[in-house]
């Protein structure tokens, strides 16, 4: 029995109940209406405060206020006070290539284990991703700072660091970038894997078996049978990754000390101990820029169900 | 489908205890009665016990247990409502709302810590409302969690069979009679299981609490943190096993009654 | 077949019909679902205490039809009365009739007590007067055991039952089914469906039953609505749905029918000659079709005849709509056989035979007959 749709007087029954239009807004007020209002409130209003704070100036004072400038934002492109400074340009850079390369490592580290678990008995299936998901539900604070212990001298991994001549005795292996990137695999795998698993769970295994009927080898039939079919999955997971990648700041804080500064620590000088907040509205609203895009190109390829599917 | 091959089954390995390498050792080493965080030095239950001692840590757990309850409590029905409301009724500008709920989820949480900061700052000053603290820090944990509530309800609201509402109103019961006799008995536990979620959401929570939070209002992700700034303790590594603990259990009874059972609303 | 003919209602559980005549009327209703017409303008009365049917094929508007009566859905145009007052305004709830669906959709968390209770739960009947009702609506479908269980304790059968008794305990003016034995495997079936028309019989209530299948039609119903596309094609009683259908749908959804195209050429009283690839026959199936005038005469027509009315006869037989014919297949089934025929013009006709005699029975493949079709058999169908 399909839900029909109005009828041609705009009465419509859904669920045994009769609804006229106004009605429907009555009820959507009481009970959809809450929460959008606060999310709205709270979150919504307030972003765009953001938005319009990142036009203002911050005088010698600390006082924040008019003339409206776009000073915040040249000082972003570099072209500061004094001259040009790529300090926050390549802030931005560093901070788009840190969640692109965390993204690429999670794909890579994430596709094969997507793989595996689309094969396993239904029972073993649960277990696999309840046990994928799990990491995921922890402290992010907890899971970086256990790194700072996995990596520290003395650690097995700085052992091996010094085998390989990548350290010196007696040092640990972080603050480094390589161990911001492991802290980011670690934070973000669950954000791959899952979207990445639901396409695999969907996918039409007769298309491979055909391919390899035809004499395809192994790569081919990845590339031509069964990448095709997973797409999808596999750009809303990539998205998923990027998308908080870019403003994440405890991993870089922890991990990658003073010398790695990127848009989520940038941010949060300006709101701590440089109290220019323009410069940081400025700064967040790049970030959310970054979101904002990634939102609407996630919206136009993927479904609506897959932030349904990531629960 | 053929089972997976042996390339696989060690690249899955791998990855798992890669993922849970981390709070394995924290875990582990919650144990050690090593003074600095060195090797091994023998088990103990010392850490432990020294947690109680510390007023800051009860202080920090009291606050973070306050802030769980109150903000799981408001969330909890805000957002059953809301996706309520979503599942049922149609209204001008749905899409473009609902496509708005899910903001809080994927956007760095920074952004929304600082966005909200500002916002927070702007009413102290202009109106005299909220100063940082405990209320603000509520405020903001409600705001993320409701989208999370919100998204698990209306799931289970989609998949319960359409024709046993109908026939609760075909059998004479009023759009609040249906709510309360026929629906509500039917999501609760979905109800329960975002309320979980939304619990261990807040629990976890560090970026939002931490530029939210006013003096005396310090919760225990915020204590871990400053503490591992200064170099990390082996209290704190017990006080986060505790803390992973309850997220672990209150994330498994989440997923455990979030799934529909087959006997209910199938028919 | 349903033999008696709907009329005075009768029933234990008060009065269930009124003195009006219609139970049910439905006038001119419409439904659109964007640019698919579901109801074109549909018109239908149904009498107090009839088991009336709506057959058809899927997507032809019959459950859309039910839901318009429950209440479930809302008309774009025309009216809905229930015992003469129009209820197309009234919400679901408040309307007197209750629907069985065919789901079943049992409160899963209720047990089957509360599950049967729960209408008179609701119009604040005292608990008292709830329990003794349903204790006699749990014996009158005979779950009376099952009182405590929960639904997914239950097979399908029962699960029907207790949809049943919870419709029925509120004494609805009229009972709509939806499919209700749709589910079910074809023993427990055919089982059911003669104790719900036993059921219906025995409390006069007026039922308006959905399904696609004739044969549930036939052996159920007073009256048969066959619908197609959103129309009623045909309405009347089971056996002259089955005798005399009136067009070529109709014809091949109840049982089959052998379809002979032909062209008018005279009429002689009730009957109508027609020329067709086996030459002249006369049918009078119909009675009167729409008579030719002399400045358009009706020109091509088709015919039809069940296959159990053509009657076989030794080959070289001469007479009236008689055709030559050649077994092309026999199929044997036991108490019948069912005979493909090879007949003049390439076209094949059907016919079933009884195996009435005792000792060899009719004909052998590729042996020549005669085939018989009797005027009073064969109709002239409307389209």
């Amino acid at each position: 029995m399909a839900t029909p749709g109005r009828s041609k007087q705009g009465v419509e029954v859904r669920f045994g109940e009769r609804l006229t239009p106004a009605r429907q807004i009555v009820r959507s007020a009481l009970t959809s209406g809450p929460g959008i209002l606060w999310v709205n409130v709270f979150l919504l209003v307030p972003l765009l405060a953001v938005i319009a704070m990142s036009f203002l100036t911050r005088g010698s004072y600390g006082q924040i206020g008019l003339p409206l400038t776009f000073e915040n934002y040249t000082r972003l492109a570099g072209f500061g006070a004094f001259g040009f400074d790529p300090l926050y340009p390549l802030v931005i850079l560093r901070s788009l290539v840190l969640a692109a390369g965390t993204t690429l490592v999670c794909l890579i580290a994430g596709f094969p284990l997507a793989y595996f678990i689309v094969q396993l008995k239904p029972r073993a299936k649960q277990i696999a991703l309840t046990l994928v998901v799990i990491p995921f539900w922890t402290n992010l604070l907890i899971r970086t700072y256990a790194w700072q212990i996995l990596l520290g001298p003395e650690s097995l991994a700085a052992r091996l660091g010094t085998a390989l001549g990548l350290v010196e005795a007696g040092q640990p292996l972080y603050p480094s970038l390589g161990a911001v990137y492991l802290g980011m695999l670690a934070a973000y795998l669950p954000f791959l894997v899952l979207p990445l698993y639901s396409s695999f769970e969907k996918l039409d295994w007769s298309i491979a078996e055909a391919a390899m009927d035809l004499g395809a080898d192994a790569p081919r039939v990845l590339r031509h049978a069964i990448l095709p079919q997973v797409l999808p999955g596999m750009v809303a997971g990539m998205i998923l990754v990027f998308i908080p990648a870019v403003g994440q700041f405890v991993i870089p804080d922890l991990l990658g000390g003073a010398r790695t500064v990127l848009l989520g620590n940038a941010i949060q000088q300006q709101f701590g101990s440089s109290r220019d907040w323009p410069f940081g509205a400025a700064i967040a609203f790049v970030g959310m820029a970054v979101v904002m895009i990634g939102l609407w190109y996630y919206a136009r390829t993927a479904g609506s169900d897959s932030e349904e599917a990531l629960l | 489908m053929r089972k997976p091959s042996l390339p696989l089954w060690l690249w899955a390995g791998v990855i798992f205890v890669f993922l849970y390498a981390p709070i394995a050792v924290v875990i582990v080493y919650s144990f050690n009665s090593a003074r600095h965080g060195g090797p091994w030095q023998g088990f103990t239950l010392d850490w432990y016990a020294k947690l109680f001692d510390s007023r800051e840590k009860i202080e920090a757990a009291k606050n973070t247990l306050v802030l769980g309850l109150a903000s799981t409590g408001i969330a909890t029905v805000l957002g059953t409502l809301l996706g309520y409301g979503l599942s049922r009724y149609r209204f001008p500008g749905k899409k473009l709302f609902s496509r708005l709920m899910y903001i809080p989820v994927v956007i760095p949480d920074i952004v929304m810590a600082i966005a909200m900061l500002m916002f927070f700052s702007l009413l102290r000053d202009r109106l005299g409302l909220f100063e940082l603290g405990m209320t603000t820090m509520i405020l903001a944990h409600v705001t993320f969690q409701i989208p999370f509530v919100a998204i698990v309800i209306r799931s289970r609201m989609i998949g319960i069979d359409p024709a046993i509402e109908e026939a609760a109103r075909d059998l004479g019961a009023s759009a609040a009679q249906t709510f309360r006799h026929v629906t509500l008995p039917m999501i609760l536990p979905a109800v329960v299981a975002g309320a979980m979620l939304a619990f261990t959401l807040s629990l976890d929570d560090f970026v939002v609490s931490f530029f939210t939070t006013g003096p005396g209002a310090g919760t225990l992700p915020i204590l871990i943190y400053a503490s591992v700034k200064r170099g990390i303790t082996p209290d704190i590594n017990a006080l986060s096993t505790l803390i992973v603990l309850v997220s672990v259990i209150g994330t498994l009874a989440g997923l455990l009654l979030e799934r529909p059972r087959r006997s209910s609303g199938e028919s | 077949m349903a033999a008696a003919a709907p009329g005075e209602p009768k029933g234990l559980m008060g009065s269930a019909g009124s003195a009006r005549a219609t139970a049910v009327e439905v006038a001119g209703v419409r439904r659109d679902f964007g640019s698919f017409v579901a109801l074109d303008g549909v018109s239908l009365s149904i009498r107090p205490g009839e088991f009336m049917t709506l057959l058809g094929p899927s997507g032809c508007g019959k459950t859309t039809l039910l839901r318009i009566l429950a209440g479930l859905d809302v008309a774009d145009a025309g009216q809905v009365l229930i015992d003469g007052q129009d209820v197309s305004e009234v919400p679901a709830h408040l309307r007197p009739v209750n629907t069985v669906f065919q789901s079943y959709a049992l409160f899963p968390h209720m047990t089957i007590r509360e599950n049967v209770g729960f209408g008179l739960r609701m119009k604040k009947v005292p608990a008292a007067a709830i329990a003794a009702r349903v204790d006699r609506m749990l014996d009158l479908v005979q779950i009376a055991s099952f009182a405590e269980r929960k639904p997914a304790q239950l097979s399908g059968g029962q699960k029907q039952r207790v949809a049943l008794a919870r419709a029925l305990i509120n004494e609805p003016k009229v009972l709509l089914l939806d499919e209700p034995l749709g589910a079910l495997d074809s023993k427990l079936r055919k089982e059911l469906q003669v104790e719900l028309l036993a059921l219906q019989r025995r409390l006069g209530i007026t039922f308006v039953f959905v399904t696609h299948d004739q044969e549930e039609a036939l052996v159920m119903s007073d009256r048969i609505a066959v619908m197609r596309a959103g129309r009623i094609e045909q309405l009347g009683e089971a056996e002259e749905i089955y005798e005399r259908p009136r067009t070529r749908f109709v014809s091949q959804f109840l049982g089959t029918c052998n379809l002979i195209e032909g062209t008018a050429t005279r009429r002689e009283g009730l009957a109508v000659l027609v020329e067709t690839p086996f030459g002249s026959l006369r049918a009078e199936g119909h009675g009167a079709p729409a008579p030719p005038t002399p400045e358009a005469p009706r020109e091509s027509l088709t015919l039809a005849i069940r296959p159990e009315k053509v009657r076989l006869s030794p080959p070289g037989e001469e007479g009236e709509n008689r055709v030559p014919v050649t077994v092309r297949e026999l199929i044997y089934i036991g108490s019948e056989t069912h005979y493909l025929l090879d007949a003049p013009g390439g076209l094949i006709l059907t016919a079933y035979a009884m195996n009435a005699r005792i000792g060899s029975q009719g004909f052998d493949l590729g042996q020549a007959a005669t085939a018989v079709l009797p005027p009073a058999g064969l109709l002239v169908l409307d389209d």
